[in-house]
């Protein structure tokens, strides 16, 4: 049996000794709804804005004033679709993240999501002046007729435009997100939109499997029986073809859902499968600081109010170490290299293998797991069965048997 | 003329015979606001119903007493006492012992649906008994009501004058005092002998933590009161009296309880099947000569495996059932143990509902996940070596070698049924094995119909294709006829190339290879896919009869990370968890609760 000390017991093994070198930023606004989409997100028209990044503004003064930042290793602006802000407000907005997390690592990964269509030369000009040096597009998909289906306002056309135009902006690294499993896709068309996206030639690209969330347009689609999601063999079709075309075009599967060269992973990303630190801003925002997990308002206006009295929370929990541990391994086996021994020793002084003795050895014996020189990762087929190895350490400390 | 008789003379004992959902529990609601026993701010709906149980379904499970005053109009007071009955088939014997505490009966039949099968079995059994018995056309206000067809139908069928019965609304308290009345004047007073020996009726009991056993009863002959050295004259134990009270409702000490009465006795009891319903209290010093007619000791007609999902909850399981035990001396376990479900329970039941109810409380009351597993009869099973064995759990079912016959429990079922119906009913108790007794019109609309059915085949769905395939208009009771040879065969499912014993049932050798094919099809349904493929089988010794296949689940893994949303993603894969939690790990295969009840979810047509 071992016995696990409470964080403060052994802080300075723990994680959070560190200042946090992370910061995810949440803009709410979208033109439009897309159908799949159940994030905190909001119809641009007749939103207040400039009061949102006002704000945001607050709020980042609040945090950095309550935690302060270490060097800033990874900014990440997400939504929402964050490039639909006019060329003045990235500006202000980009002008408030310097003036806060003024910081910055040489090699700072600042991303920012976007959407083709929403981004001419000029705005595209201002994020790079403003600090942006990596842009993460929502393509989803080379058919036209699909993107129509899943609810986005670009075509095929606004991407190759959109990103001659990042080039000209002078970005070089460059994402784009690709989905599988839509409404009417074939294996096919998934192949074709795989090869349209290698043709691109980038850094970095994610695929991502639908899943049909509550409250969105597909999930009512899906109750009344009106989705025609590809079956479940298809789609495992679809799955396994990307991560060979990939593979075999020299990309590295460094995650369930991302590929890319060498020296392109999103470590923005990466902070969040490590376990480690970040910050959260803005409204519906995450955050995990100093162990404490925070959920922001998630209204524009309430958002924007709560700024004004302090920090603006909807909840605020602390982590209690034996949870720590499950998300830890939650998230890092994610990361196809797997979960690192030093690592885990590093944020918890203990091993793993004497924390999770009974589910690791479950798993490595159904074959889903296997050890690695530093730890352990998911197998050939784990990588398959994700849910139900990682599931496997969900509670296997927090729930009493 | 004593005090004693002056008393006795204005005591009326009565209970309510009603069909399930005929508006009994509303009407005693409304005889005890009448009689001001409760204010109706103090009531909950519908009071002599307490357990939750109960209240969902709409139906008595446990019996209760009220004891009320009511001055009448002719200026005397009259101190009345309402039993309330149990109104499901598995509790007829309850039903009956409770019918013996009383002198009188109200007969409470819907003005619109007229009479149903549990109804008239109840009548019966109140008849047996000498029972005054008081018709009462409930649900008048109805649009759809029809007093005089159905007090036609009362005439027809039970024989009783009903020119004077009450029309009623128990819902819209009308016709309320009436039926005081009519109490007061039919029902006799109780007619036992202040001073002859101690002689009480067990109606009833329950078991109170800190009291012990509660025992109900009604006073036949002679008087009680605290110090008293009493008899269970069935069980020959002997108790003294700690204390004795009324319902009133709540249960209230009185200084004796004497000639007429119903009432409670304390009197340190630790087991209730020291106190069993239909046993005679007597007084141990000065005993009666004779007990009362009627009692016998119950046997349970029905049994099934229970067993705890999370193994480590066995020891809690045991704990749980003792604690029923407490309160249901009908309840029967002994442990047992299933290669597929490791250590459980053999539990024996009344029937049906009273297995379910056992069932749900466990799962509620004491929070612990259950496996069933399908309801099994009694076979009785001759061997060749002429040794004859009793069989409760298929997976005991001797070889078929070892065999020279079997026989299996029959029950004379009624069926009281509109006659647009009478072929559906007709069809399904042929299905089900039955042989048809005889049909009789109760008016030009409505007909009993009688089979003779094996108890195993009630105890599968039954009830519920009766219902569907009548609309609802169907009732039904039963009573067991005994044994008769059949031929039978112990049919066995493999999942995964191994046998579940859990899974085996006994069918009728004719309908082996349908069930078999049924079940392999519903067991698909239900087995969620694994990792890999999972072929069920169905077998008769050797012999496999049906094959069906749960193909491999292909993928299971979550895409996003939602930006930094853990707790989410945590939730989602707690809540994938959490409907693990419900199955059974059978060898390399996870089977849900509802995998060992798939027995019982077959429709043979």
């Amino acid at each position: 049996m071992t016995i696990i000390q409470p964080h403060a017991a052994d802080a300075a093994a723990s994680q959070g000794s560190r200042k946090p070198q992370a910061v995810y930023l949440h803009i709410p606004f979208c033109t439009n709804k897309c159908f799949y989409c159940d994030f905190n997100s909001y119809v641009l028209k007749n939103q207040p804005v400039m009061e949102y990044l006002q704000g945001l503004e607050r709020e980042m003064e609040r945090t950095v004033k309550a935690v302060p930042p270490g060097e800033i290793k990874t900014i990440f602006v997400g939504g929402g679709t964050p490039t639909v802000l006019k060329p003045d407000e990235m500006e202000y907005f980009l002008k408030t993240v310097r003036t806060y997390f003024p910081n910055w690592s040489d090699s700072i990964e600042f991303s920012m999501e976007a959407n083709p269509g929403t981004t001419d030369l000029e705005k595209l000009s201002v994020m790079r002046e403003g600090g942006v040096n990596r842009v993460s597009f929502g393509v989803q998909s080379f058919q036209n007729e699909l993107l129509q289906g899943i609810g986005r306002i670009h075509d095929t056309d606004d991407v190759y435009q959109s990103l001659e135009n990042a080039r000209k902006a002078g970005f070089e690294n460059m994402s784009i997100d690709l989905m599988f499993g839509l409404p009417n896709q074939t294996v096919e068309m998934l192949a074709e939109s795989v090869d349209k996206a290698l043709a691109l030639d980038l850094p970095h690209y994610s695929i991502y499997s639908l899943k049909v969330e509550e409250n969105t347009l597909f999930h009512t689609m899906y109750k009344k029986n009106q989705l025609p999601l590809p079956n479940e063999d298809d789609e495992l079709q679809m799955y396994l073809l990307l991560m060979d075309r990939m593979k075999k075009a020299g990309y590295e599967q460094y995650e369930i859902s991302n590929f890319a060269k060498p020296g392109y992973h999103s470590r923005h990303n990466m902070a969040y499968w490590l376990n480690e630190d970040y910050y959260g801003l803005g409204a519906g925002a995450h955050g995990y600081v100093g162990h404490q997990r925070h959920m922001n308002i998630k209204g524009v206006n309430p958002y924007t109010e709560a700024t004004k009295e302090g920090l603006p929370r909807l909840e605020t929990f602390t982590v209690p170490k034996e949870e720590a541990m499950e998300d830890f391994m939650m998230v890092g086996l994610r990361v196809l290299s797997g979960v690192s021994e030093s690592h885990f020793k590093e944020q918890f002084g203990l091993a793993i293998e004497e924390v999770f003795a009974k589910p690791l050895h479950r798993m490595l014996d159904a074959g889903l797991m296997e050890k690695t020189g530093e730890g352990y990762r998911l197998s050939e087929q784990g990588l398959l069965f994700g849910n139900d190895v990682f599931g496997t350490f969900i509670g296997s400390l927090t729930v009493k048997e | 003329m004593t005090d004693v008789q002056a008393r006795q003379k204005n005591i009326r004992n009565f209970c309510i015979i009603a069909h399930i959902d005929h508006g009994k529990s509303t009407l005693a609601d409304r005889i005890l606001e009448y009689t001001g026993a409760l204010t109706s701010r103090e009531m909950q709906e519908q009071v002599l119903d307490q357990m939750d149980l109960e209240r969902e379904r709409g139906i008595t499970i446990k019996l209760q007493a009220v004891h009320l005053t009511y001055k009448a109009d002719d200026g005397e007071e009259y101190l009345l006492n309402l039993i309330d009955t149990p109104g499901h088939v598995d509790f007829t014997y309850e039903v009956s012992r409770s019918l013996a505490a009383c002198e009188g009966a109200l007969l409470v039949v819907d003005a619109a649906q007229g009479i149903e099968a549990q109804t008239l079995a109840n009548v019966y059994l109140a008849l047996d008994n000498n029972l005054e018995i008081i018709p009462v056309l409930n649900k008048i206000d109805l649009p759809s009501a029809d007093p005089e067809r159905v007090k036609q139908e009362i005439e027809d069928v039970i024989g009783l004058d009903a020119s004077e019965a009450v029309h009623a609304s128990a819902k819209a308290g009308i016709g309320i005092k009436e039926i005081l009345e009519q109490v007061v004047k039919q029902v006799p007073a109780p007619s036992g002998e202040s001073e002859e020996p101690l002689k009480a009726l067990i109606f009833d009991s329950h078991y109170d933590p800190y009291k012990g056993v509660i025992v109900y009863v009604r006073v036949i002959n002679g008087s009680i009161k605290a110090g008293s050295k009493i008899k269970m004259m069935a069980t020959e134990k002997t108790f003294e009296v700690i204390e004795v009270g009324a319902f009133k409702p709540r249960m209230t000490i009185v200084d004796e309880l004497m000639v007429g009465d119903v009432g409670f006795i304390v009197a340190g009891i630790k087991h209730v099947g020291d106190t069993r319903v239909g046993d005679t209290v007597t007084d141990a010093k000065k005993p009666t000569l004779e007990p009362l007619p009627g009692y016998r000791k119950i046997n349970p007609m029905v049994y099934c495996g229970l067993y705890p999902i999370e193994t480590s909850e066995y020891n809690d399981l045991r704990e749980a059932l003792e604690k029923l035990q407490l309160n249901d001396a009908s309840l029967s376990f002994e442990p047992e143990t299933s290669s597929a479900l490791g250590f459980g329970f053999r539990c024996g039941f009344l029937g049906l509902l009273h297995m379910e109810i056992i069932q749900e409380r466990i799962e509620r009351e004491f929070n612990i996940p259950l496996i069933t597993t399908a309801p099994s009869v009694i076979y009785r099973v001759t061997l060749t070596n002429g040794e004859t064995i009793q069989i409760d759990n298929p997976s005991n079912y001797p070889e078929v070698g070892k065999i020279e016959s079997v026989e299996e429990p029959y029950v004379k079922a009624a069926i009281i049924v509109p006659n647009d119906y009478v072929g559906t009913v007709m069809e399904l108790c042929q299905n089900k094995r039955g042989e048809f007794v005889n049909m009789e019109y109760m008016d030009t609309t409505r007909v009993t119909i009688t089979y003779q059915i094996p108890l195993s085949e009630i105890v599968y769905d039954f009830f519920d294709q009766l219902k569907s395939g009548t609309k609802g208009y169907a009732s039904f009771d039963y009573e067991i006829s005994g044994y008769r040879k059949s031929n039978l065969v112990k049919m066995d499912i493999l999942l995964n190339n191994e046998q579940v014993d859990a899974l085996s049932f006994i069918v009728h050798r004719d309908r082996a290879y349908q069930r078999g094919r049924i079940i392999c099809e519903k067991l698909r349904e239900l087995i969620p896919r694994q990792m890999f493929e999972v072929p069920i089988q169905a077998s008769v010794g050797t012999k496999v009869v049906a094959r069906e296949t749960v193909k491999a689940m292909r993928k299971n893994v979550l895409a996003k990370c939602y930006g930094g949303d853990i707790s989410r993603k945590r939730k989602l894969l707690e809540k994938q968890k959490e409907g693990k939690k419900r199955m059974k790990q059978v060898g390399s295969v996870e089977v849900p609760q509802e995998a060992f009840m798939a027995v019982l979810k077959i429709d043979d047509n």
